[in-house]
């Protein structure tokens, strides 16, 4: 590997600081000892002790984590049946509109999405709560799913798929026998980036949530707009860190799968 | 007249010359299209049991699209196939009793060895000691005893080939569909395993189709041959057959080496023509009825059977002056380009043996030579 040179080392250190200083100091401030949050006054654990004293946050937590399981759930369903149909059905009529009405929500402003969901369930008069958060989140992270599973289908070496048939297993068998543990990797990839961006979903969880059902983002920024406490940045860390871990863990997954590939 | 046989080779195997023998498989003006494109036209073949077929041709000529639709993964826009007197129209690939083996292998890179071999059998629900026995029948058959637990990528290109034939010839099938099955190793491989496949399909008693554009292989391997272009057939025929005797210039020129001599009959005397070309006038024996003087021919003459003289032979045989233009040397032997004298100057390739180590008479650019060739060492082409 060749060595970075000086002008070079220094746009990188500049630019990961810019991308990344702000959520260092935000964990550092985590195990702050001082309540102030811009004084340093020691290292402490005592803000994760208390945030296990916070029921307000850890039952927005519980809900998060809940929306995040069923909407990732939902949305790699939805995303395995619409990569099928993009990758495997040919050129059926009306196949440019599914892809681009697939592709919509990954270039729609949030703020569009949340206010017309939310106009969809005051028109149907559908209390809002869990469910209504966690459609909305199906709607935004299937997009993603189906990109994810998509890629892989293409390259999947469709003869593969024809030996088995020639071999006599049925276009279900199939399916289940060579398709899906091919595509096993991609599909969880495709559940682990639903999953990170449900969690740390503000935006439609704001527009689509009701009374008593408070995400975890939801719960920080209200909190922090009456002041921020360090117990605050305890939290947000370990969000950080459960998000990190997940895509760090869905991009392992899609690099190992391309290497088995080659 | 008795005429002599073509070749070497005497075959006592030849069930198509039999009006007699049942074909097992018949493709009945059978089309296929891809948008505007024509990829099989209105192409009939019939293949006997025991038959070892090659489908020979270039790429987009149609021969792979052919087997697919035995195979039963192209539907048919006209025409029907029949196996055993069956029509297998609307029959999917998975209830045909073909096998497939894949120009990529097309191995389960999720199972070992075992299992990719016993797939076809486990959807055939047979009970587990019938699998196990039948896959170790398998494995013996392709020389692979030992290798059941291993994965796929554990495994080296030849081995590969030798998982898919023993998966594809697991069930027994009545017709084994092979694409370009030794495309993917080396010379020296592709060699070993050519002969490995022709004891195999003898031993067994199967029936090959075999798609190819390696002419060798095809040659080598094949009881027949199908030389297909634009998704038709050109010829079909035992390989010294389409050798020795091609149906047209196409099959001339797309099997081995030739040169072509255009011209006009001079006269045409039983079965001797008389050619007048660049190179003169050239004498062939080759049975042309219905030939006229005053039409156009060619005559096509192998490489190997022209032989090269330093001086002017006698006699009233075909002979031509020039002089040597390029020398290849190849070890078995040397590939000799002569430009003939005259204002075309064509370029005829001359195949030397070289039968001896050392030779008295070595060859050198620009010698001064004469080709001389026997009257039935020549092919006629109409046109």
């Amino acid at each position: 590997m060749n060595r970075l040179r000086a002008p070079h080392l220094l746009a990188l250190v500049f630019g990961i600081a810019f991308l990344y200083l702000p959520i260092l100091v935000l964990v550092l401030y985590s195990f702050n000892a001082s309540r102030l949050v811009t004084v340093w006054g020691g290292f402490s654990t005592r803000w994760y002790a208390a945030l296990l004293q916070n029921q307000a946050l850890l039952d927005a937590a519980w809900l998060s984590l809940k929306v995040a399981l069923v909407s990732a759930s939902l949305a790699t369903i939805l995303g395995l049946l619409s990569a099928l149909a993009l990758a495997r059905s040919g050129r059926f009529a009306g196949r440019t509109l599914f892809a681009g009405m697939i592709a919509a929500p990954l270039v729609m402003p949030e703020v569009i999405t949340g206010l017309a969901l939310l106009l969809l369930f005051v028109g149907m008069d559908a209390e809002r709560g869990f469910w209504t958060v966690t459609i909305a989140h199906v709607t935004l992270t299937a997009c993603f799913a189906t990109i994810v599973i998509q890629s892989r289908l293409v390259m999947l070496d469709r003869s593969l798929e024809e030996a088995a048939q020639d071999l006599g297993a049925t276009p279900l068998r199939v399916f289940f026998a060579i398709t899906l543990p091919m595509i096993a990797p991609a599909i969880l990839a495709g559940w682990l980036l639903a999953f990170t961006l449900s969690l740390d979903d503000l935006v439609l969880a704001s527009f689509t949530s009701g009374p008593g059902s408070t995400t975890l983002p939801m719960r920080i920024y209200s909190s922090v707009r009456l002041g921020v406490t360090p117990e605050i940045n305890a939290a947000s860390t370990l969000l950080i860190t459960l998000v990190a871990t997940v895509v760090v863990l869905a991009s392992l997954l899609i690099k190992r799968d391309a290497l088995a590939r080659t | 007249m008795a005429r002599k046989s073509l070749g070497n080779i005497r075959r006592s195997f030849a069930p198509w010359a039999d009006p007699a023998a049942t074909p097992l498989v018949r493709f009945d003006g059978v089309t296929k299209r891809f948008g505007d494109i024509t990829a099989v036209s209105d192409l009939s073949l019939t293949l006997y049991p025991g038959e070892f077929h090659a489908l020979l041709g270039p790429s987009g000529c149609g021969k792979t699209t052919l087997m697919r639709m035995l195979a039963g993964f192209e539907p048919l826009d006209s025409g029907r196939i029949l196996l055993d007197g069956q029509d297998l129209a609307g029959i999917p690939p998975h209830l045909r009793p073909t096998n497939m083996m894949f120009q990529s292998y097309a191995l389960f890179p999720h199972m070992s060895v075992f299992d990719n071999i016993a797939f076809g059998l486990r959807q055939q629900g047979l009970p587990r000691e019938a699998i196990a026995a039948r896959v170790a029948e398998m494995l013996a058959l392709v020389k692979l005893e030992g290798f059941a637990g291993r994965r796929p990528d554990q495994l080296s290109g030849g081995q590969k080939q030798r998982v898919a034939l023993a998966r594809a010839l697991a069930r027994r099938p009545k017709v084994l569909l092979l694409d370009e099955p030794l495309g993917a190793l080396d010379r020296k491989l592709r060699e070993e395993t050519q002969y490995e496949l022709m004891d195999l399909q003898a031993e067994l008693g199967l029936t090959f189709l075999m798609v190819t554009h390696d002419q060798d292989e095809a040659m080598a391997m094949a009881d027949r041959i199908s030389v297909m272009e634009r998704g038709r057939i050109a010829q079909v025929g035992a390989p010294e057959e389409i050798y020795e005797m091609p149906a047209n210039r196409y099959v001339a020129e797309f099997v081995g080496d030739i040169n072509v001599f255009e011209g006009v009959v001079a006269s045409v005397d039983g079965e001797i023509v008389r050619l007048d070309s660049a190179a003169g006038l050239l004498i062939l024996d080759d049975p042309a009825p219905g030939l006229a003087p005053g039409q156009k021919a060619s005559l096509a003459l192998r490489p190997e059977k022209i032989d090269i003289l330093t001086a002017e032979p006698d006699g009233p045989g075909n002979k031509a002056a020039g002089e040597i233009w390029d020398i290849g040397y190849l070890g078995d032997f040397t590939m000799v380009q002569v430009k003939l004298d005259g204002e075309a100057g064509q370029l005829v390739k001359v195949a030397l043996p070289n039968r001896s180590r050392k030779t008295e008479t070595p060859i050198a650019w620009d010698d001064r030579v004469w080709l001389s060739w026997d009257v039935e060492a020549g092919i006629l082409l109409r046109g």
